[in-house]
């Protein structure tokens, strides 16, 4: 009986058995950034206890820095701070750290991939929930919490759970103007924001196979709104290929034995499954998020949902909340809704193909004249990346602000965020009451090239009219 | 190491918040999150719902001082934030029961020792009417034999075994157990390709 990905990984890398039933499971990169770390730094200290394997660890900084100006020391005294400690911990500690000063700096699960850390078949851990991203070159990776990290620094290893593995296959050919985004939209949409507990979820089928690194990390990145902790595709060809001559990749003959334990590691074609869903790509439409959770979405020729017309009360409720919530009328149409504020950027869609796919619908229009826009690049390796194709000056001219790389207004613990009650057409992953900095902030997820439709437009508005 | 604290039972009055999907972003926002400790974060729990919803449990007098938290589904979505739980047990909960909580926020609740328990969905609902009527109302929940009673009734629990045995041994902290015969966690990074060159 053939064994996926999920169980190789996870068998190379299990120490043991704990007395609880947990596993304990060695991890291969851990990476860390200034917002979770400091306090896991503080228990190592408190406890006497040293960080195992320096060099098993990257930090970098992305949640807290200004995108504007970024001058040391920081406007902000609390961000100012932060910074300083992880400079401090990383220093006593012999952890590499790429800050403000380098030019690989970026949001971790941009800069994992770009430098060639995220490998196949690892194990990673990282204090995000969006590490999922990183599942994408058919690694195991984790969102963590801080405990856990003072745990991976101290020991290199997590207690943790197995998971079950729910093998979801798209098929087809997606539209022209629908993404990847749309893919993750629609099965978090089918699937429920819950549905993914307890599972790993591994994307394949021909439409993913098909899919650039780029696009799988988006649709990995948004396994953990559906649920799950964990999301991989199987390596291949594509991913070798984007491995290929990054800065930590293997080089030369190396680089042709580690495509072979890589390829080695992939599901077998016999492999079971504890869940199977297949999905038609072909059906899907560009999505945009009505509601508070990103399972609350809908293609953009339809309506808000109606919550008279529900099954059960619990679901009308949830609905209800949501509606009043976002001052959308049950039943309109999504398209239309009016947008102040065009948000590009975040691990799910910070990318320069994602840069590139709405620079191609921005070109020579400009933001509509009651739209405040944003252009933030994952990382400062795209950021130059785009600027070399003249991606800037596209986005300058048509009224977008270009930025510096980090999370920008995807959770706004920088400068970067929405005032009162500002509807954001934003290409992040989570459409939490008060996510973008705003407790009454609105937030409406969808691919970037439909962030930058309802930058021109001033509205949600279907891209495919624009291509 | 620090010292283990097994947890067996955790009583007190019970403060009941409805809704499922509740996330961590709602639960502490992010801009508490700039600090570099958790302390303070008690005072900041439901910030904003509590200032949008006047009569946001968190924000009534009467639940001041409550120990155990009820809630619906999927608790705790979101993000990875363990300031969330740290949040709420700041603010003085020490134990979760409801219908269902995210995988993350279990994981990080349980080793900061906050048990994280779930029930039935009808038990749930008439724990919260219990508590929403009568929010004195003292409430005993038995790790050991997964039962919450309040009023007189006993309502099943359930937890997964490794967790309540982790709470019960007081080994929830895992740092410990992790470092134990380290020889073991580097004899497996000496097997893996990545690590050896391929
Ligand atoms: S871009 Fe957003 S989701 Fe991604 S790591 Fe930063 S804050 Fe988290």
């Amino acid at each position: 009986m053939g064994q996926t990905l999920l169980q190789k990984v996870w068998d190379l890398h299990t120490v043991r058995t704990l007395p609880s039933g947990q596993t304990q499971l060695f991890i291969g990169l851990h990476m860390i950034h200034e917002v979770t770390s400091p306090q896991a730094f503080d228990m190592l200290r408190r406890r006497g206890v040293g960080v195992a394997f320096p060099g098993r660890t990257f930090a970098t900084v992305d949640h807290i820095v200004p995108t504007l100006d970024q001058r040391r020391p920081f406007a902000d005294d609390l961000a100012e701070h932060m910074m300083a400690a992880l400079e401090r911990n990383c220093d006593e500690f012999g952890i590499r750290i790429e800050g403000l000063d380098s030019e690989r700096q970026g949001i971790v699960h941009v800069i994992g991939p770009e430098l060639g850390l995220t490998q196949p078949g690892m194990t990673i851990a990282c204090g995000d929930s969006h590490t999922s991203t990183h599942g994408a070159f058919g690694a195991v990776a984790f969102g963590i919490g801080t405990s856990q990290v003072r745990d991976v620094l101290a020991s290199q290893c997590l207690a943790t759970a197995p998971l079950r593995v729910r093998r979801i296959s798209v098929s087809g050919e997606l539209g022209p103007g629908v993404y990847a985004k749309d893919v993750i939209l629609e099965i978090i949409a089918r699937l429920g924001v819950r549905g993914g507990v307890g599972f790993a979820y591994e994307y394949g089928g021909e439409a993913v196979g098909r899919m650039t690194m780029d696009e799988r990390m988006t649709i990995c990145n948004m396994s953990i709104e559906g649920g799950a902790r964990i999301g991989y595709v199987n390596p291949d060809e594509t991913t070798f290929a984007y491995l290929e001559g990054r800065p930590f990749a293997p080089e030369g003959d190396v680089f042709e034995r580690a495509k072979q334990w890589w390829r080695s590691m992939a599901s077998d074609p016999d492999a079971v499954y504890d869940d199977v869903v297949e999905i038609d790509g072909s059906v899907i439409e560009p999505r945009v998020t009505w509601g508070i959770n990103p399972g609350q979405s809908v293609g953009v020729s339809e309506t808000v949902p109606d919550p008279a017309s529900t099954g059960s009360a619990a679901d009308a409720s949830a609905i209800g909340e949501a509606l009043d919530f976002m001052g959308l009328d049950a039943g309109a149409p999504v398209a239309g809704t009016r947008v102040d504020v065009a948000f590009l950027g975040s691990c799910t869609n910070g990318r320069l193909s994602d840069l590139r796919e709405a620079a191609r619908i921005v070109r020579g229009s400009r933001v509509a004249r009651h739209v405040r826009a944003l252009a933030v690049p994952g990382s400062v390796k795209v950021r130059r990346a785009a600027e070399a194709e003249g991606l800037d000056e596209v986005f300058r001219s048509a009224g977008f602000e270009w930025r510096g790389a980090g999370c920008s207004m995807c959770l706004a613990m920088n400068p970067d965020r929405l005032n009162g009650r500002e509807v954001c057409a934003s290409s992040s992953n989570r459409n939490f009451k008060g996510r973008q900095g705003s407790p009454t902030g609105r937030t409406l997820l969808m691919s970037p090239a439909m962030v930058a439709a309802a930058a021109v437009t001033g509205e949600v508005t279907d891209v495919r009219t624009m291509l | 190491m620090s010292a283990v604290r097994p947890i067996d039972r955790v009583e007190g009055t019970a403060i009941p918040l409805r809704g499922d999907n509740i996330d961590t972003d709602r639960i502490i926002p992010a801009r508490f999150l700039k600090a570099i400790t958790f302390s303070g974060l008690g005072e900041h729990v439901f910030a904003d719902d509590r200032r949008s919803m006047p009569r946001h449990p968190f924000a009534d007098p009467a639940y001041t001082g409550a120990e155990i938290l009820l809630v619906n589904e999927n608790f705790g979505s979101g993000s990875s934030r363990e300031h969330a739980p740290q949040a709420l047990m700041r603010w003085g909960i020490g134990a979760c029961v409801g219908q269902s909580f995210s995988e993350i926020f279990l994981a990080n609740a349980t080793t900061i020792g906050l048990p994280c328990l779930t029930a039935a969905r009808d038990d749930i609902e008439s724990l919260m009417k219990e508590a929403e009527a009568e929010p004195a109302t003292p409430m005993v929940v038995s790790v050991r034999d997964l039962s919450l009673i309040a009023a007189g009734r006993t309502v099943r629990l359930h937890l997964a075994p490794a967790i309540r045995d982790a709470l019960l041994t007081g080994q929830w902290d895992a740092t410990g157990l992790l470092l134990h015969r380290f020889e073991n966690v580097r004899q497996v990074a000496s097997r893996l390709p990545y690590l050896t060159g391929f």
